[in-house]
């Protein structure tokens, strides 16, 4: 009796699999042609992480090298570096009347430091159409570098090649406004620890007493 | 001087280098800067003097390059357009 249950279980069990097994086979390829294409979508071609966290390093190396101390300080503890506009006028112990904000991939924020009030966005890239490893985006801190290095040099070209658009076309005021708050709040911090001198508590970069401090001040 | 130029997924790379000074030196150099200037890159020289700030120069030939320049670099020339593609 036993013998015979066994048999027709396993008869059974074996008849199922016969009739399921082409819908089994059906869904593990469909399964595994999805998981292959959202995999392809997910990491573009040749895009490699560890790569990319090299080219970062490098270019914030360079960029380091090229900007004044307090320029990368400001950049390393905040993610965005401002760059005055009307550089001769500045120069000249006179207020900017406008400034500007570089993020990274981002466009450049015009605003007037006096009121915070936000003025223009300008969109500009450095695409690299030879894109060597299938894309055309220079690594964040290199474009952070290109557009200083743009904007210091010839701001009136880099101005008329960009998009301008009104704010809030791509970077969201609230969150400029919050940027502003916080550079605000960075160099009170650092003007603090500039006043009590190097050796002090609580003054960890000696560097801040870079004398660019106060141009602008 | 080096000449370098910034590259995606690589950071700056080394297109060049040697001494101005050095005629077959800067000769090298010269070619490596028209082969980029041809390619649509632009170039710019950063610039420290002493008791100045920070600056960098945009230059259109090796001729406006400062003979005491240690670098020269290139980047992609800007276009206007969105930014949000291309990852």
């Amino acid at each position: 009796m036993a013998l015979g249950l066994g048999t027709a279980a396993i008869l059974l069990v074996v008849l199922l699999w016969e009739l399921a097994r082409p819908t089994v086979k059906r869904a593990l390829a469909r399964g595994r042609r999805i998981w292959t294409q959202s995999r392809l979508v997910s990491a573009p071609a040749g895009y490699d992480p560890g790569r990319e966290r090299r080219a970062e390093l490098r270019a914030r190396a360079l960029l380091r090298s090229c900007i004044e101390e307090r320029d990368w300080a400001m950049y390393r503890d905040l993610g965005f570096l401002r760059v005055w506009g009307a550089q001769a006028e500045c120069e000249h112990g006179g207020h900017a009347s406008y400034a500007y904000l570089i993020y990274p991939h981002k466009p450049l924020v015009a605003y007037v430091p006096q009121t915070g009030a936000l003025l223009n966005e300008y969109c500009v890239a450095f695409p690299d159409h030879t894109r060597p490893y299938g894309s055309s985006r220079l690594p964040d801190s290199d474009d952070v570098l290109a557009k200083w290095m743009a904007l210091i040099a010839d701001e009136r070209r880099l101005i008329a090649d960009a998009n301008m658009h009104l704010p809030g076309r791509q970077v969201d005021p609230a969150r400029v406004r919050r940027d502003l708050a916080r550079l605000a709040r960075w160099e009170r911090e650092r003007a603090g620890r500039a006043t009590r001198g190097p050796g002090l508590p609580g003054s960890a970069d000696p560097r801040s007493a870079d004398r660019a401090d106060t141009l602008h001040a | 001087m080096k000449l370098l130029r910034m590259k995606p997924g690589h950071g700056e790379i080394v297109l060049a280098e040697g001494d101005v000074d050095v005629p077959e030196q800067e000769q090298a150099l010269i070619e490596a800067f028209r082969r980029e200037l041809d390619a649509g890159m632009w170039a710019a020289v950063p610039t420290h003097s002493p008791g100045a700030r920070r600056e960098a120069e945009l230059v259109k030939s090796f001729a406006e390059v400062p003979r005491e320049a240690e670098r020269v670099i290139f980047f992609p020339r800007a276009a206007g357009g969105s930014l949000e593609t291309d990852r």
